[in-house]
């Protein structure tokens, strides 16, 4: 009785615990979400960035109310003659922060505590590799077994038969005489079918794959890493790629946008945690490649300023990326109607983009996998208002007699969705 | 009734044998292979069957050997604030032609205008375009265009340049200076021409309109005492009366024009009035087209139909000009003195304006229908000027001539007259963009920039300002005309900098300034009418009329064509060469229009039934003054018998463009037309340019040219396809249409073992939905298609479409359509989406009583489609919206969705007219349209819509990529979709407002409105017995006349039953 109670009490007391944390992660601002939101652009908790940074800014300054002050209008701090402010802003080559009115001061706490809790990585994650090999062994192992499975059969098959015909020609019975296999008219016969079938089978493939590039990694003209830059420095995808949301094209950043952080980063400090090295296992020095940013750009990193003709345009030149994901001309293709409108995480088609350090094509891009993911996937139908429109499918919903609406309920397979 | 007879030639009235085996072949291609015994027994060459399999092995081989090549993606370097790459930006501008006038919105895509759309902000054309505006964005892609200054041939600098300029001014002192351009109507190139002017006292500023308005500019002068034009008001005239005015295809300002005659001819069961139209013209326009009552007379003849129009009004002479004319003429008098009358007329003379200006005034059109309050400034050219300047200039008066947006030496009726004197002037620079006539008879060439890459502002009319903005960087070396003449002032202001200093000083400030910028035009609240006092001597001018000299035999008609107008750079636009004539349906030549009776008495032309259906066309010679001119004479029913007409606007010289070009290609046959300038006459008497000239000799010729007309591509083979009814039939019994229809299908609304109501006890008006549901013996097919949310419809209003062509070019430039050039039109491989079907009814031999209506004819988007079950690949399939799908890289060219098109509404890519294909050096090239495939041409194309290679079909869309754009921004915004949120590209073109579009479900919907209410009574399906479903309708033709067709006893009648029996077998 004793240790029921005592097991009761416990449980109890964790549920209570559990319950705890949960309603105060409901309750707190989540820094982590609002550092990458707002920050995460400018600031790295551990190292200089475009801004210093960020762990222990909270004993750096001069006090708490001061770091409230300064993120909501660091303009109004500069303009007061703050010493500490007008230092900041003159070692940082007076660069003004943006200012963040909207942070609440228990966000900014909240900002502080995450940036303190960031430790450097370590040597992390070996364990997500293992998991991949084991489905893969599981693959070899039917048809292994079916195969050995036949080849006893033939040879059971075969001892059967040579059997028989011992005991036939023991007993003296008449039997029929064996026709060697490669005169066998049927297993011919046979034979020219499984063959045309296999060759059909191989030559429709290779049809079906040609012009597809399923993990085309191709050399970039200046080794940029999504790891990186998505992975390690947790920067937005749309910082650079803005035209997800609104447009066809996700569009690839002008160097200028490249130079809102590059200015102040001129060097790659990361090569002991991740070392860049290319899929030849050629290794790259980060530091070269943000020179190589520099030529484009028309960026003096000497002088810190752009070099400008006599006219004063900036003497930038664009940069020849490779392209990575090509569809057929005949197909019309918009970003935001799966990023604004559908919701879909870039990951989704681009795949795990934050841990490539060279980008390659994760899908195949082919139609069957366009059409599949129409079929299975669900349309924002409850969320967006323009789904009012088909009052059918909102009743069967009410009725219960549907879960959902996939992309293909409302006309996401016809052929001018996306070819014309 | 309705069943008159439409014929779109005279081969489709008289079924010649000829003719229908044309209509048979559908493709005109002949088979690859003889098929005479039939199919089964036929033969291929033995050495054709190894070519084929030859050609398909190495195809294929080639095919698969396509290796994925390296695609660069290349981001701006640094990227505009203002492009997003994948969103289109607008601007607002203002297209301005000579005085030709149109408020626009630029479509730029990553900073290359690709689109023009009418500005619907603009009262004045009110978000209607033409299909030359729609064109002119190609003409900044135009290859021909100079690239640089040029010094007597040679490429030059600016700055040379400007040192022979000032030089050759400072050196003219002695000898006056003459600055020559067409019509402006900008207030800040006026002052620019002002400043130079006062720089230089010896200057004179001549304005010359190659197609001259002076005529009435100088009759407006003896009669109101006001060298201008009135605006006009078509939309309160109750009854318009034109004479030779073509105010709905080239006459003064069209797209206004359209906008208010169409709002008067709005026409439905529960408003039933509608303005009447009376024309009377020579030979056949549009607006002559799309009138209630038209009859024909000489172009001598035109000052004295006036003058008795106005002894009829004045003081009720009764005419005694012919049956017809004085019928009508009594009619259009009597509904004249109702008031709300505007006559109209065409005629440059200016004793005839005059006297159109008194009958204006007696019938108190001053202050109503016309505006003296608001004045008109599209044409300011006095004839006389020009033709003095030309004198001066051979008499070597002239020390210096600067000419902009002029070209004499193509469009000035003596020519070579001006040309003698240009060689006698020592400084005369050109603005032209291109080396044109007059460009490569100049010693210095500025070319000036095109109208997108510029600053500018007009003024059409007092008070409505109108502003054009830059919509992309100017492509070459180019300087804008004023800019050039500031500097030759020695002002050192740039035109950019005065011209904002001048608005927003005028504006009061820059916010007003700008927001006059970003809406594009700046016009008062409300327009103020005034009329005007007549003050004309009309007896002098009527006996003016009177002491005109005896015209010929035949006489002959000069006409601007709606595409291509006085010439221009027009000519070199490879869109509005092959835009069918709304008329005459021919591209890319001009010819002779003539009557059919002519053209058989007279000409041979027509005479056996071979010549009918023949491209190749007999020729005549017009000679003239020791001018000729031979041109195929090509047969336009509705022509006066005695006259022939010619288009401005070809035979230009090579410097024009490779599409322009007149002469022999490489085939040895004579391309690009004549020029028919020539044959215009100064009218010492009136002191204007007469575009008709009375005194010509008609000669029939031997020869033979190749005419491409695209009348009798796609035949219906007479099938009734269009309703028309007379305004009083239709007042009388709104719902004929209903019954008619019923008639036809009301037997298939019923279940096949239900009771059957008889046809004549009227109509259900649940019938549409009914035949949908029964009309077909297949289960329902048409419900799986749900048509949940959307369901697009168009409709087409008959009535007011006038059949002006700009949805066509729209189309085209909307959706990347390609150019086939003239030998692939006369095999009637042309790739228009929309087309104009152009039906004459009445006698072809009587032009009196010709009338036409014009049926705008694209993919109906069956939801029963008879193309879509046919496709072996299924490369063309129904959407759950209603939109018949094709998919170019699904379909293999079988064509067979083509044959079983009741419309013939789909067009086949016969050639790689783009150089879309996989295969090199298969490109189609003829010599004259093949600047389409430049790589600067090609800016012009839409990004969102796929360029098609050779062996797939392609029809309309519904602008399929502006509905899914429309789509996404409701999505992108959370709201449900409006249904009258998209516009397609034909239905923003039109100028009559004709078309409409929308989600049919939507009740909201103007479509839903129109089908279920408003114009339920006039609605119809084309074809519709076959129960495709057509998710395109069309409204009945009314016209305000006692009869729709003349009652004579040839009156040509369908004869229903036998047209049946015909078409059964």
């Amino acid at each position: 009785m004793l240790l029921i109670r005592k097991i009761t009490k416990s449980a109890l007391s964790l549920f209570v615990i559990l319950l705890l944390s949960n309603f105060s992660a409901f309750a707190a601002p989540d820094g982590q979400a609002i550092f990458k939101a707002n920050c995460a652009s400018c600031h790295n908790p551990l190292k200089d960035a475009t801004g210093p940074a960020l762990q222990g800014v909270d004993k750096r300054v001069p006090s708490k109310e001061w770091l409230y002050k300064w993120v909501k209008n660091p303009a109004a701090v500069i303009a007061s003659g703050d010493k500490y402010a007008n230092d900041i802003y003159n070692k940082w080559g007076k660069t003004q922060m943006t200012a963040f009115g909207a942070l609440s001061n228990e966000e900014i706490d909240a900002v502080v505590t995450y940036v303190n809790s960031v430790k450097a990585p370590a040597a992390a994650k070996k364990d997500d590799a293992s998991e991949s090999d084991n489905t893969e062994e599981g693959g070899w192992l039917y048809p292994l077994i079916t195969l050995s499975l036949l080849g006893l059969a033939l040879i059971l098959w075969r001892v059967n038969k040579s059997l028989r015909r011992v005991a036939a020609t023991n007993e003296g019975l008449p039997f029929k005489k064996e026709i060697p296999f490669y005169r066998h008219k049927v297993l011919i016969a046979l034979g020219a079918i499984v063959l045309f079938i296999g060759a059909g089978f191989f030559v429709v493939n290779g049809g079906i794959q040609m012009g597809r590039q399923q993990n085309y990694m191709p050399e970039q003209p200046i080794f940029y890493s999504h790891k990186v830059h998505a992975g390690i420095n947790q920067i937005n995808c749309l910082y650079c790629h803005s035209g997800a949301q609104q447009s066809k094209q996700a569009m690839i950043p002008s160097s200028n946008v490249c130079m809102n952080c590059h200015k102040g980063i001129a060097e790659y400090t990361g090569a002991a945690e991740h070392p860049l090295v290319t899929a030849e296992g050629k290794k790259i020095d980060g530091t070269a490649e943000i020179q190589k940013l520099y030529d484009y750009a028309g960026w003096d990193p000497v002088k810190k300023e752009y070099k400008r003709d006599a006219n004063g345009n900036i003497l930038a030149k664009p940069i020849e990326w490779v392209k990575i994901h090509n569809l057929a001309d005949h197909v019309y293709f918009n970003h935001a109607q799966h990023t604004a409108v559908g919701q879909i995480q870039c990951q989704r088609c681009h795949g795990a983009i934050e841990e490539m350090d060279e980008v390659y094509q994760h899908s195949t891009l082919s139609m069957g996998w366009c059409v599949n993911c129409h079929r299975q996937t669900n349309v924002q139908f409850e969320n967006n208002n323009y789904y009012s429109l088909y009052t059918k499918y909102h009743a069967e919903l009410k009725a219960g007699k549907r879960t959902g609406v996939t992309v293909e309920d409302i006309g996401g397979l016809e052929c001018q969705k996306c070819h014309y | 009734m309705s069943q008159k007879k439409y014929w779109k030639g005279l081969e489709e009235l008289n079924e010649t044998p000829e003719h229908q085996q044309v209509v048979a072949n559908e493709f005109k291609e002949d088979l690859p292979f003889d098929i005479s015994g039939g199919l089964l027994q036929a033969e291929t060459p033995r050495r054709d069957f190894l070519k084929f399999l030859g050609f398909s092995t190495a195809a294929a081989m080639v095919a698969a050997s396509c290796e994925m090549p390296v695609r660069k993606v290349i981001p701006y370097a640094i990227k505009p604030e203002d492009i997003q790459p994948g969103i289109a930006n607008y601007y607002a501008s203002t297209f301005v032609d000579g005085g030709d006038y149109c408020a626009v919105v630029v479509k730029t895509r990553e900073g290359r205008p690709i689109k023009l759309d009418g500005n619907t902000k603009s009262s004045i054309t009110g978000g209607s375009t033409s299909a030359r505006v729609q064109a002119a964005v190609l003409n900044l892609y135009d290859k021909t265009r100079l690239r640089q200054p040029m010094a007597n041939g040679k490429e030059e600098t600016f700055t040379n340049i400007d040192k022979m300029v000032s030089e050759g001014l400072s050196a003219a002192s002695g000898k006056t200076i003459y600055l020559l351009t067409s019509t402006i109507i900008s207030p800040t190139t006026k002052e620019v021409v002002g400043k130079f002017l006062a720089k230089y006292p010896n200057a004179k500023h001549v304005t010359y309109d190659a197609i001259s308005y002076s005529g009435m500019l100088l009759a407006n002068s003896e009669s109101y005492g006001k060298k201008s034009l009135p605006s006009y008001h078509f939309d309160q005239a109750k009854t318009i009366v034109s004479l030779d005015a073509d105010f709905l295809g080239t006459w003064l300002s069209p797209i206004e024009f359209s906008k208010q005659y169409s709002a008067g001819r709005k026409v439905n069961a529960k408003h039933l009035s509608m303005s009447r139209h009376y024309q009377i013209e020579p030979t056949h326009t549009l607006s002559g087209a799309a009138a209630d009552y038209r009859a024909t007379c000489r172009p001598s003849e035109l000052g004295k139909v006036a003058a008795a129009l106005y002894a009829l009004i004045a003081n009720g002479t009764a005419p005694n000009l012919g049956k017809n004319l004085n019928e009508l003429l009594n009619k259009a008098a009597a509904d004249l003195k109702k008031g709300n009358g505007l006559v109209v007329c065409g005629s440059n003379d200016k004793n005839v304006q005059l006297v159109v200006n008194a009958i204006n005034s007696a019938i108190g059109a001053n202050g109503t229908t016309i505006n003296w309050a608001v004045e008109s400034h599209y044409k300011q050219g006095i004839d006389a000027d020009m033709v003095n300047l030309v004198a001066d200039m051979n008499a070597d008066k002239v020390g210096a001539l600067l000419m902009h947006d002029v070209n004499p030496a193509y469009d000035y009726c003596e020519a070579d007259k001006f040309i003698a004197g240009l060689s006698k002037v020592a400084l005369s620079v050109s603005f032209a963009d291109r080396m044109d006539e007059t460009a490569q008879k100049s010693k210095l060439v500025t070319p000036d920039n095109n109208w997108l890459e510029s600053w500018g502002d007009a003024e059409p009319k007092t008070g409505y300002y109108s502003f054009m903005q830059p919509s992309i960087a100017p492509l070459f070396k180019t300087r804008s005309f004023q800019d050039s003449l500031l500097i030759w002032s020695g002002d050192s202001t740039s035109y950019q900098t005065m011209w904002s200093n001048y608005w927003t000083a005028k504006l009061g400030g820059q916010s007003a300034f700008d927001a006059a910028l970003q809406n594009g035009v700046y016009e008062p609240a409300t327009m103020s009418v005034g009329g005007a006092s007549f003050a004309g001597n009309v007896s002098a001018a009527i006996a003016a009329i009177a002491a005109a000299p005896k015209a010929s035999e035949m006489e002959l008609v000069l006409y601007p064509t709606v595409a291509i107008g006085r010439g221009g750079s027009w000519s070199n636009n490879p869109w509005l060469q092959e835009m069918p004539d709304p008329i005459t349906k021919a591209t890319w030549d001009n010819y002779i229009c003539m009557s059919p009776k002519t053209a058989k008495e007279k000409f041979d032309a027509e005479l056996t039934s071979i010549t009918e259906v023949e491209a190749n066309k007999i020729q005549a010679k017009i000679t003239w003054n020791n001018k000729e001119i031979l041109l195929p004479i090509v047969v336009v029913p509705g022509m006066h018998n005695d006259v022939v007409a010619i288009a401005f606007g070809y035979g230009r010289d090579k410097g024009v463009g490779r599409a322009a070009a007149s002469g022999v290609d490489k085939n040895g046959k004579l391309i690009g037309g004549k020029n028919a300038f020539p044959f215009v006459r100064f009218n010492t008497s009136s002191q204007t340019f007469d575009y008709a000239n009375t005194a010509i000799k008609i000669t029939p010729d031997s020869s033979r040219h190749e005419v491409a007309i695209t009348q009798t591509h796609h035949s219906y083979e007479g099938r009734a396809i269009i309703h028309e009814y007379t305004l009083e039939e239709f007042s009388k019994d709104p719902e004929a249409l209903l019954k008619e229809r019923y008639a036809e299908i009301g037997h298939y609304t019923t279940k096949p073992w239900e009771h059957h109501d008889a046809p004549s006890k009227g109509y259900d008006p649940e019938m549409d939905a009914k035949f949908r549901d029964e009309g077909t013996l297949y289960p329902d097919h048409t419900e799986k298609p749900s048509h949940e949310a959307i369901h697009w419809g168009m409709s087409i209003d008959l009535n007011t479409c006038t059949g002006c062509a700009a949805c066509v070019i729209a189309c085209q430039a909307e959706n990347n359509i390609s150019v086939v050039g003239k030998t692939h039109v006369l095999k009637a491989q042309e790739m228009h989406w929309i087309r104009i079907d152009r039906y004459f009814s009445g006698n072809p031999n009587d032009p009196d009583s010709v009338q036409t209506v014009f049926q705008p004819m694209m993919c109906q988007h069956c939801d029963n489609a008879p193309c879509e079950n046919v496709c072996p690949v299924n490369a063309t399939s129904h959407s759950s919206e209603g939109l018949n799908q094709m998919t170019y890289n699904r379909c293999i060219g079988t064509k067979y969705c083509a044959n079983n098109c009741p419309y013939k509404v789909r067009h086949f890519n016969w050639m790689d007219w783009n150089g879309a294909d996989c295969f090199d050096d298969n490109l189609y090239e003829d010599g004259r349209r093949d600047d389409m495939n430049d790589d600067l041409t090609r800016m012009v194309l839409n990004p969102d819509v796929t360029v098609r290679s050779r062996g797939v079909m392609e029809k309309c869309s519904f602008c399929v990529q502006r509905l899914q754009a429309g789509k996404l921004e409701a999505k992108k915004a959370g709201e449900p979709f409006k249904g009258d949120a998209v516009k397609t590209a034909c239905q923003q073109a039109c100028a009559s407002n004709s078309i409409k579009f929308g989600n049919a479900n939507d009740p909201e919907s103007e479509i839903y409105k129109i089908r279920h209410s408003e114009d339920k009574e006039r609605m119809f399906y084309v074809l519709e017995q076959l129960h495709v479903l057509p998710n395109v309708n069309y409204l009945s033709k009314i016209r305000n006349a006692d009869k729709v067709v003349a009652k004579s006893k040839d009156d040509m009648m369908v004869n229903k039953s036998k047209l049946i029996e015909k078409y059964s077998k």
